[in-house]
């Protein structure tokens, strides 16, 4: 047990590279922003990039921990996005209820999809990953709960353990960073434990990991479940702040925005996904209005992001930090 | 642990103080009557700019609106007016979060039009909290007056529902009886198919059958034939976009229409499409519009305009984008303020006549009545000049196209 508690401290500060203290301090400054950030920014920008932070943060716990490199994400964001608007709206959940519904549902729909798919490995199990991704909007786009293209609009609010009130923007972005930062603690604690270690002996050599006598596929099995959560809870939180589910969640483009945004901020880096979201959402909201088109601009950056620093932002930071501390 | 504990208390003190501090933020002065907001009247329209209907929405709506604003004379009440636009990308969490934005930061007054009726039923939905106006001229669904109308939302070119119906009474007049629908697979197109074969039956045609075709398909050859082999005078396509725009091109390789004896009807068609189609493969067809640019020398004189500036002639709703901007203009001029709910009550008590409308009135549940049009599409040997694409068959008076106040499921409608 001690180990299991020493280890995650001493592993975060050799993932940054830096020492205790300056380790400490940063965590401590950057939720500070967080906690002050709305006084500065709008705060609905602010809680839909803490909602795709979360999701890509889910979807790194998967390609950059465990190596699987999943092309059917959205399913789990868009889908607990549906079932958390369709359970407020219509069957009256209290908002923290209709969030469990939907990570429930996510969770489900991992353990079955992760089931289907951990068979295989590398591109198959990405085509497997969107094969079953596309069935799940297929099924979205017909159901008639859904209203398909016209998606649920007006979703209630509510009141969040019956006292927060969530259709102020305050108590809804602290709501919001509250989910966002139990995700975040919630990986980092799978990754720097135990079980984080077998994912990454998967990772870096499956073959090993079976002969020392693993059951690869439980692992692999469970991290998806996992991920799938937690991609969940970023759609479900999503679909409370802003009132609506819609087909756009669903689909394999956000399967693959996703994909961008975790390349783009670091692959297999915790805060690299964070960024990665920050930008994508921000670059999207503040060149709308502008005659450059967004959708092109994110595709240079991400040609710009594969061609010269492959690591993704946090990933190179991190590793010219640790080449300078090692000279 | 004491460490810890300091710091959570910290944190929750810090919290504490922000969630205190915030109330001054969120309160804005109301407008007294009699005057403009924010000394500006914005107008903000949510567009796809750069994907798949950047040229059926896009940069021609903000043409549109930005000529109306021009022809009004830049100022209203001694105001200037701005027309703001954002590239909603076809996502409706960004339409959302813009449309926030704009209404609590930004101070816009009026939001003109929004594509894909998922986003637009979510900003009506926000129009309503935050107490500001939108108006629908792209999207289509008959939702927006009927379960999710509101007092603040305006839905101003044409719907399915009306698109459905005069379609199929015009049509059947024409002489169509035996009808065969090739309907996209989702709701749209379920519900279009239902809608018009309501009004087939009730006009004394059949409907000989149907198929789905799946979202975004690339080949019809198998729905084509049957639709071929059907012995059906009608063959109407219950499609949108690149679906409708597919289909009509490989139905014309299949050798449908005028020559074969059966009709083609397009239940949804924008000019754009007719003209990436070209006459060749779209000759012949029937369809519904609410405006086409070649109809009279007021609709004239306007395209032509807007031509020089897009090198496209305007589609139903970039005119209409231009009339409900116009609108809401004199709206604002007649009320002597830009107060939503004085707007709103003047917006509907006038009637609406320009180049786009005659005679059109805005009812209660939010829906602008006018007339429809069935046209033909020309053939390559009609056709004297660029974008001379339709001949007008018919005209549909709008009291006979859209919803009866009677059936409308809009609960304003039915509290009275």
């Amino acid at each position: 047990m001690s180990i299991a508690t020493s280890t995650p401290l001493k592993t975060a500060n050799d993932a940054l590279g830096i020492g205790h203290l300056v380790g400490r301090a940063l965590i401590v400054l950057a939720l500070l922003a967080l906690i002050a950030a709305p006084l500065a920014v709008y705060p609905v920008f602010l809680i839909k990039i803490l909602c795709f932070a979360l999701f890509a943060a889910a979807f790194n716990l998967l390609v950059g921990y465990v190596g699987l490199l999943s092309f059917g994400h959205a399913a789990f964001f868009g889908g607990a996005a549906y079932i958390t608007a369709h359970t407020v709206k219509e069957w009256g959940f209290t908002p923290e209820l209709g969030i469990l519904a939907g990570v429930a549902f996510a969770a489900t729909l991992g353990l079955v999809m992760g089931f289907l798919a951990i068979r295989r490995q590398g591109i198959y199990f990405a085509m497997v990953t969107l094969a079953l991704s596309q069935m799940v909007y297929f099924v979205f786009l017909q159901a008639p709960f859904t209203h398909s293209e016209d998606g649920i609009q007006s979703v209630p609010q509510g009141l969040l353990f019956g006292i927060i009130d969530l259709s102020k923007p305050l108590p809804l972005y602290y709501t919001v960073l509250g989910a966002f930062l139990l995700g975040m603690v919630l990986i980092w604690r799978v990754v720097n434990s135990p079980f984080g270690n077998i994912l990454a002996a998967i990772r870096e050599n499956e073959p090993r990991a079976i002969s020392l006598g693993y059951e690869v596929n439980r692992y692999k099995l469970a991290a998806f479940v996992i991920s799938a959560a937690l991609a969940g809870l970023a759609g479900a939180v999503k679909a409370i702040a802003f009132q609506l589910a819609s087909l756009v969640d669903v689909t394999w483009q956000m399967s693959g925005e996703v994909i961008l945004m975790t390349l783009l901020g670091g692959i297999g880096t915790l805060l690299g996904p964070v960024v990665g979201a920050a930008l994508v959402t921000a670059m999207e909201h503040y060149f709308a209005a502008t005659s450059i088109p967004a959708p092109v601009l994110i595709g240079g950056c991400f040609v710009a992001c594969v061609m010269l620093f492959r690591r993704g932002i946090v990933g190179e930071i991190r590793h010219r930090l640790k080449a300078r501390s090692s000279r | 642990m004491q460490k810890k504990l300091k710091a959570l208390a910290f944190v929750a003190g810090l919290l504490g103080s922000v969630a205190a501090f915030a109330p001054a933020q969120a309160q804005s002065p109301a407008p007294a009557a009699g005057k403009v907001s924010g000394d500006v009247v914005k107008i903000g329209l949510l567009m796809d700019m750069s994907g798949n209907y950047s040229e059926v929405a896009g940069q021609g709506s903000v043409t549109a609106a930005r000529m109306a604003v021009e022809d009004f004379g830049g100022k209203v009440l001694g105001k200037p007016v701005e027309v703001v636009y954002a590239d909603m990308q076809n996502k409706v969490d960004l339409a959302a979060s813009k449309a926030r934005e704009w209404f609590d930061t930004d101070g816009v007054d009026a939001i003109m039009d929004i594509n894909l009726s998922s986003a637009g039923l979510a900003v009506s939905e926000i129009a309503k909290q935050k107490n500001k106006i939108v108006v629908i001229n792209i999207s289509g669904s008959p939702r927006f007056t009927n379960e999710a109308c509101n007092a603040n939302t305006i839905h101003y070119v044409y719907d399915t529902y009306a698109l459905a119906k005069s379609t199929a009474n015009a049509v059947l007049k024409q002489g169509g009886k035996k009808w065969f629908f090739v309907t996209v697979d989702y709701a749209f197109g379920h519900d279009f198919e239902k809608d018009a074969s309501t009004f087939v039956k009730a006009g004394g045609g059949t409907v000989v059958g149907s198929v789905r075709v799946p979202l975004n398909a690339l080949d019809y050859s198998s729905f084509l034939l049957q639709a071929q082999g059907s012995g059906a005078d009608v063959v109407a396509f219950a499609t949108a976009g690149a679906d409708t725009a597919n289909s009509i091109k490989q139905a014309a390789e299949f050798g449908m229409g005028p020559a074969s004896g059966q009709k083609l009807v397009g239940l949804l068609v924008y000019d754009n499409e007719i003209n990436s189609l070209g006459l060749k493969a779209a000759q012949g067809m029937l369809l519904t519009s609410a405006f086409y640019w070649d109809m009279n020398d007021e609709t004239r004189a306007f395209s032509k305009r807007y031509f020089e500036k897009m090198k496209l002639m305007p589609n139903m709703s970039q005119a209409g984008v231009y009339s409900s901007t116009m609108h809401y203009l004199k709206a604002i001029e007649a009320a002597g303020t830009d107060d939503t709910a004085a707007v709103m009550a003047k917006m509907k008590e006038m009637p609406i006549n320009d180049f786009f409308v005659k005679n059109g009135r805005i009812r209660e549940d939010g829906r602008m009545i006018r007339d429809l049009y069935l046209f033909q599409v020309k053939s390559p040997e009609e056709s004297k000049y660029p974008w001379d694409y339709y001949k007008q068959l018919a005209t549909i008076p709008g009291d006979e196209a859209f919803t009866p106040l009677s059936e409308s499921r809009c609960p304003l409608v039915a509290k009275k």
